[in-house]
């Protein structure tokens, strides 16, 4: 078990690594550098960098170093929890970023939520009754999950709910608890807005989940063990929930590694269509700006916080598991 | 007799005509092939189809909804001429038919000229109407703000949007097949690292990065450049469910009786991997191939919509969906969301497809 534990916390370590790396490489891609980019922001608004300046500034940011150096001393700033400075709003990356990670993991998490109670139940309903019109209404479904991209479905949610209901649907917040501080009645109103968001994008993942709940399922009650669990005569559904569903539930369980990255993935396109107060639509700008640090930023702490959720995910499993628990492998 | 010739037949039978007579008893999975054959035959003949020049702005024909062309009438298929009117009360463009214009459609009509197959210079269409104003035009499905027919630019965008996601395939599937082989193959630290580098790229959420890595290309690039560099970039983090398959299959394949008598006989491990094992998953490799398609065609609509994709003058269903994002416009305009049928469509017929191409892979099974 602890060998267990070991492996995913190395391979997350891993994971992170490459995250910083793939983040650096994506803050150093546009031409030109940082000091370069800052000074033509200077000189939008009239103001002007001297050759000697620029050249100290590049000094102080390490600019004028090799590659690796300048990674060495960027990673470690991040470490200290230092990200630079956004060009576009002259503020801190932190500190334009605020919330909206959070936000993010919200929205991300209620999918995942939503997805689990979604496909579990219609999983076991398929497979037990396979064939059944209820069945092929849960495949087809399905199909069109896969087969909408999330912004779309967003899209044509909003464009019936603008068209038919009259609603705005969008936003996490109503106005007046927009810029308003936390207390219970923001939360209430973020629960009362997160439905939709997570319906969306919950979709195509419980479409993928119910197929792969469906089919291990199948395979399970199939087995013997079953056949005898009705021949003692225990009642339909203890025999269905107790033993199949279980031994049916790990695979599922551990599928979840792959989906939370996608719908993490996800909310950020959906965020943009909805406009949720996500990380979404500020990398898009910070993106369009080139304001790298801060683009850079939001994608190294997506990465991150994706692999801390698949981690929790992978912990999980390892309850559900015990075949996990006792020999470290599955 | 003739079941034991039939069963002659099909014992000496190779995988892949196996394979084929069992997809052929799935449907859907059949009907599917018929749709992508005539969606890649849109995509071949797109100029073809295409009524009005897809580039061609005018302002005076901005938001004009879609026309239906009336089919029964004394004088052949007509479509009416539209006359543009200002909406005294909200001040928006509104277009009413013109009862005394009745413009006759036509069959191979002369329109604007392009290259067919990109070789061959012609200006026929499959659909036209003859009239000295150039205003007059059938517009199935409406137009965008600037007056430009969305028809045409759907049929011309199905070009881009299936080639880039082909391509991207087809890129994702060398990658699959040398670093999925090299894992199966090898097996020990090669397979250990391999696997470990598909565990850290699927963790990644793919949209961030893809948005990163487009949002850098250079503004100065040209459309072609721009095509491939999308192409890269998407299937750079595309190629791991390929490779996930490829390796699965070396190691079942590795075990099987014939590959140890190919390897007791003396036979190379080129010669294994290319006579031997290739031909017997050749259709789980086409079968994995249809469905990472779909996956592609959305990650390239997903880039273009977000703008950060392929860019005007390209036209694909992402640029086209990109003029839909706003609720006000879709409320005036709805028929911009008709280019999400392509996407759909074709999606869905490609997930139906490998399915069926999956299940009939494992001839078996």
């Amino acid at each position: 078990m602890l060998m267990y534990i070991g492996r995913r916390l190395t391979l997350a370590l891993i994971t992170c690594v490459a995250i910083s790396i793939l983040t650096f490489i994506i803050i150093r891609l546009p031409p030109g550098d940082f000091v370069d980019a800052y000074i033509a922001n200077l000189a939008s608004t009239g103001s002007t960098v001297t050759a000697e300046q620029a050249q100290a500034m590049r000094h102080e940011y390490g600019l004028d170093r090799p590659v690796a150096v300048q990674y060495f001393l960027w990673i470690s700033r991040v470490i200290h929890g230092d990200f630079g400075v956004s060009m576009m709003w002259r503020r801190p990356v932190t500190e334009v970023i605020g919330d909206r990670l959070w936000l993010t993991m919200v929205v991300s998490f209620a999918a995942l939520f939503l997805t689990w109670t979604i496909a579990l139940p219609i999983g076991i309903y398929s497979a037990v009754r396979q064939y059944s019109i209820g069945d092929y209404v849960a495949t087809m479904l399905g199909f069109i999950g896969l087969a909408v991209p999330n912004f779309l479905l967003a899209l044509i949610l909003m464009y019936f709910g603008f068209r038919y209901l009259g609603l705005s649907v969008g936003g996490l917040f109503s106005a007046e608890y927009a810029q308003a501080p936390w207390d219970a009645a923001k939360v209430w109103d973020l629960t009362k807005h997160l439905p939709l968001p997570a319906c969306v994008l919950a979709l195509a993942g419980s479409a993928q989940l119910i197929r792969i709940m469906r089919a291990n399922l199948l395979d399970e009650l199939r087995k013997p063990y079953v056949i005898t669990a009705r021949a003692k005569g225990i009642q339909e559904y203890r025999v269905i929930l107790k033993y199949p569903v279980r031994a049916a539930l790990n695979p599922f369980a551990s599928s979840i590694a792959y989906v939370f990255p996608y719908l993490v993935s996800g909310s950020i396109i959906v965020s943009l269509v909805l406009g949720l107060p996500t990380v979404g639509p500020l990398l898009l700008q910070a993106l369009v700006a080139q304001d790298m640090f801060l683009a850079g930023t939001i994608v190294l702490l997506l990465g991150i916080m994706t692999v801390v959720g698949t981690l929790i995910s992978d912990l999980l499993l390892m309850w559900i598991e015990p075949r996990l628990r006792l020999t470290g492998r599955s | 007799m003739s079941g034991t010739l039939a069963d002659d037949k099909l014992a000496s039978a190779g995988q892949l005509r196996l394979t084929w007579l069992r997809f052929k008893r799935h449907k859907l999975a059949f009907i599917s092939l018929f749709i992508v054959v005539l969606f890649y035959t849109v995509a071949i003949f797109a100029d073809f189809l295409a009524i009005n020049d897809p580039h061609a702005t005018d302002a005076r024909r901005g938001y004009l909804p879609p026309q239906a062309i009336h089919i029964f009438d004394t004088g052949g298929p007509y479509v009416s001429g539209m006359k543009g009117a200002r909406d005294l009360k909200t001040f928006k463009q509104v277009y009413v038919p013109d009862p005394n214009k009745k413009l006759p459609v036509t069959l191979f009509a002369r329109g604007y000229t392009y290259n067919l197959f990109g070789l061959i210079e012609t200006d026929r269409h499959l659909l036209g109407v003859s009239s000295p104003d150039p205003l007059d035009g059938i517009y199935l499905l409406g137009t965008d703000a600037l007056g430009r027919d969305l028809f045409s630019r759907i049929m011309v965008a199905t070009r881009i949007s299936l080639s880039i996601g082909l391509a991207s395939v087809g890129l994702s599937l060398v990658l699959g097949i040398l670093l999925g082989g090299m894992s199966g193959l090898y097996g020990g630290w090669v397979d250990l690292f391999i696997q470990r580098v598909i565990e850290v790229i699927r963790s990644i959420p793919t949209i961030p990065l893809w948005m990163g890595l487009a949002a850098a290309l250079p503004n100065t690039w040209s459309v072609v450049q721009i095509y491939f560099a999308i192409t890269l970039i998407i299937s750079l983090i595309g190629w791991t469910e390929l490779a996930r398959v490829v390796r699965g299959r070396f190691l079942a394949l590795r075990e099987e009786d014939f590959v140890i008598a190919a390897e007791l006989v003396g036979a190379s491990q080129f010669r294994i991997m290319i006579r031997h094992m290739l031909p017997s998953f050749t259709s789980h490799v086409i079968a994995a191939v249809s469905l990472a398609l779909p996956a592609m065609i959305i990650s390239e609509t997903s880039l273009s919509f977000l703008g950060l994709g392929l860019r005007p003058p390209a036209i694909s269903w992402g640029i086209l969906l990109q003029d839909a994002q706003n609720v006000q416009v879709l409320a005036g305009a709805p028929w911009l969301l008709l280019a999400a049928v392509p996407v759909v469509t074709v999606i869905l017929a490609f997930n139906f497809l490998g399915d069926g191409l999956r299940d009939a892979a494992d001839p078996y099974g």
